[in-house]
């Protein structure tokens, strides 16, 4: 028996398949109803609610959908952009060259001219270092258009904790906290020798080491020396780089970090804290909502980390917490924005600030917060983010450079090698 | 070709399009798109990609330092799962192979960590090997051995194989089932027979256990080489790679490059690199195990 034409048949076969293929939908056709993607799983409830008082006052539906954990978030926004199913309102969760490939590649609505219609009323309201994360300047490295890209709906910043009651144990002033580094060491001194633990933080998720070591290189170098290392200008083995990698080795020397830091989650650093296991953590403005669920009785304050050098400001890392993006493809773009402009008004940054324990990105907002949230919020000026500078360094240099400081933290490399191997990096990088 | 035969071969082939759908989706079309990528520069978001010959394998292979200590690390892992992982799942597979009271029973408590998550099996040993409030530091002290106490998985000269112990105890049990049903198979008759002749256990195991589960100690130690080299939850649970880059692993580093610096097109290369060497290591294994038979 002659076998049938098997090419007929896979022909066939493929052009169906292909068919097939062609059903998959090119953009969410979803026009007059607001698509939010969202992480936040401790403000969804609030979020929800505000978004269902917007439906019933205007009259249209946002609906709001929690992709959970960020990091899974962030991958779900990656592969919506490359299938152009993107939402109405979504979030870049990642550093500045993400959002620019965003923008570049013409996801991201620019919303600078509605920013600044009615004299830039809209703008005025929020902190400016919220705003700064989402924008990009002229002539910035990525070559993306100037302008405002994100509504901040909260501000956050990072500085460090100090647990009172651990304070007074080891008869220190629980309302005068170290201001330099030496009295830090001795203040370190009296703890330990009444057998408190000292320092505990996240720093198995490196970028929580980077912040730490950014703040005190800005103190030691100032902002300027610190962008030239990024451009190449100065060299990680000037010394004053020696000096920033030094401290971490004399937070070794001295035994001042809780044991295991090193490879620890920001998680377990907030529960060794909350429980009273260490007498300084160093953690965002979230932590107060964090420590507040864990043990709610913990007496605590904040502290800006303990300056080093007079010659320049300590910088803290913060801007905006949370910033929400409109697809610029969307139907829905101009619902998209007026949602985003209610949902940045005092009424709901008030609700969202009580509810969850965040700082309001509405400086009209911030009226009776908790004190330790309110001396975060008093130091918003301070902070400073690789979001908001004009030159960001290498991610392999970065890597290289977190990666050192564990080394130095376990004793196993000095802060001269790192330094040098930092260096190398960065001279491989730049071949 | 008439009609109706034109109609019996479509309906044939009509019936394997779902399976033949979601392999192309789900496995066929992922596959060829890592090699395309991984001969391109590519952040995973912009419309277009830079064409950049076999320059990311040459970073991987030649100039990123990171990578090769990832492999050494896997394979210092692999090496203690096929040696002390795999001995213990054998020994405990004869023992259990044995008329025991509550045999049963240990094969299935045997079995069972096999089928817990990689990252909850990781947040219980971090309680255990916390350096501070851990569970086998409590017992060292507890038992005059304070001295021998460590931050088992932030110290580079315990970490690595503190992961290790970890994977391990997670994964003995596949070794563990598999082992047993090769013994299982062997008939009991031979064994008898070498008592009758007066063998002693270790003649017997040397001379009728061994050759006759070579086949299954090759299945076993393929899947191992496989199962460990490419080890992630346990890492990603405890110790994230650190400190330093003590507990990095083949995986951890294709995520960094793709998650952490945004080279999609570079994370591809390392996957296809690591692809191969599994592929080359699985190759040699066959080889040795095909001609051990053969030997034996």
């Amino acid at each position: 028996m002659r076998r049938p034409h098997q090419g007929v048949v896979f022909t066939l076969f493929f052009a169906a398949l292909a068919a097939l293929a062609g059903c998959t939908k090119s953009e969410a056709p979803h026009k007059g109803e607001v698509l939010i993607w969202h992480w936040m799983t401790d403000r969804d409830d609030a979020l929800q609610q505000l978004a269902d008082a917007y439906s019933k006052e205007n009259g249209i539906k946002v609906r709001l959908e929690l992709y959970a954990p960020s990091d899974a978030y962030a991958s779900k926004i990656r592969a919506a952009a490359q299938t152009n199913t993107l939402p109405d309102i979504f979030s870049v969760l990642g550093e500045t060259r993400d959002l620019a490939s965003f923008i570049n590649s013409g996801r991201i609505a620019n919303l600078t001219a509605a920013m600044d219609a009615d004299h830039g009323a809209w703008r005025k309201e929020f902190f400016p270092k919220a705003l700064a994360t989402t924008t990009l300047v002229a002539g910035n490295a990525y070559n993306a258009p100037a302008g405002n890209y994100g509504v901040p709906i909260d501000v956050t910043n990072i500085q460090m904790l100090y647990n009172k009651d651990l304070f007074k144990q080891a008869g220190l002033d629980p309302e005068r906290p170290p201001q330099t580094w030496d009295e830090f060491i001795s203040d370190w001194h009296k703890l330990k020798a009444a057998h408190i633990p000292g320092l505990v933080s996240g720093w198995g998720e490196t970028w929580m080491i980077d912040c730490f070591a950014s703040n005190y290189a800005f103190n030691i170098m100032g902002e300027s020396k610190v962008l030239d290392t990024f451009r190449g200008k100065v060299r990680y083995t000037d010394p004053d780089w020696i000096k920033v990698l030094g401290l971490f080795d004399t937070l070794r020397k001295e035994e001042v970090l809780v044991s295991g830091v090193v490879t620890m989650v920001n998680k377990t650093a907030e529960q060794t804290f909350s429980t009273s296991k260490a007498a300084f953590a160093f953690n965002g403005s979230w932590c107060v909502n964090v420590y507040k669920g864990m043990n709610p009785d913990l007496s605590f304050a904040a502290m800006l980390p303990p300056r080093v050098s007079n010659k320049y400001p300590m910088k803290i890392w913060g801007g905006a917490g949370s910033s929400f993006m409109v697809n610029d493809a969307s139907v829905n773009k101009e619902a998209a924005i007026q949602f985003l402009k209610w949902l940045s008004q005092p009424a709901q940054q008030v609700k969202l600030s009580k509810d969850t324990l965040n700082l309001p990105s509405n400086k009209a907002a911030v009226g009776d917060l908790p004190p330790v949230l309110a001396s975060f919020a008093s130091r918003m000026d301070m902070t400073t983010h690789p979001s908001q500078w004009p030159v960001t360094e290498k991610p392999t240099v970065v890597e290289a450079f977190d990666k050192g400081i564990q080394s130095i933290l376990i004793g196993e490399k000095t802060p001269q090698q790192i330094a040098e191997d930092v260096q190398a990096v960065k001279d491989q990088q730049s071949k | 070709m008439t009609w109706s035969r034109f109609k019996d071969y479509f309906t044939t082939y009509l019936f394997i399009i779902p399976a033949f759908l979601l392999f192309c989706v789900f496995s066929l079309y992922p596959f060829l798109k890592v090699f395309q990528l991984s001969v391109f520069e590519w952040d995973g978001i912009a419309r277009s990609m830079q064409f950049v010959w076999l320059n990311n394998f040459r970073t991987g292979l030649f100039y990123d330092a990171s990578w090769w200590v990832s492999m050494r690390n896997a394979g210092v892992i692999t090496l203690l799962a096929m040696t002390l992982q795999n001995g213990l799942a054998l020994m405990l597979a004869m023992i259990v192979d044995r008329e025991i009271r509550a045999k049963n029973f240990y094969r299935v408590v045997f079995y069972l960590p096999p089928v817990l998550s990689g990252i909850v099996v990781g947040l219980v040993w971090n309680w255990i090997f916390d350096g501070s409030h851990g569970l086998l530091n409590h017992a060292l002290t507890t038992l005059g051995l304070a001295k021998w106490t460590h931050a088992w998985l932030a110290e580079p000269s315990t970490a690595l194989v503190s992961v290790a112990v970890i994977h391990m105890w997670k994964g003995f049990g596949w070794g563990f089932v598999i082992l047993l049903a090769g013994l299982q198979a062997i008939p009991r008759e031979l064994n008898e027979a070498a008592h009758v002749d007066g063998a002693n256990e270790w003649q017997i195991f040397r001379k009728i256990t061994f050759p006759l589960m070579l086949p299954v100690f090759f299945l076993v130690s393929i899947l191992t080489v496989l199962g460990t080299m490419q080890i992630y939850d346990i890492i990603a649970a405890t110790t994230n790679g650190g400190p330093g880059y003590h507990t990095e692993v083949p995986i951890t580093r294709i995520l960094a490059a793709m998650v952490g610096s945004s080279r999609f097109g570079y994370a591809c290369s390392l996957g296809v690199l690591f692809g191969v060497i599994l592929l080359a290591i699985s190759m040699v294994q066959l080889r040795i195990s095909k001609w051990s038979q053969r030997f034996s």
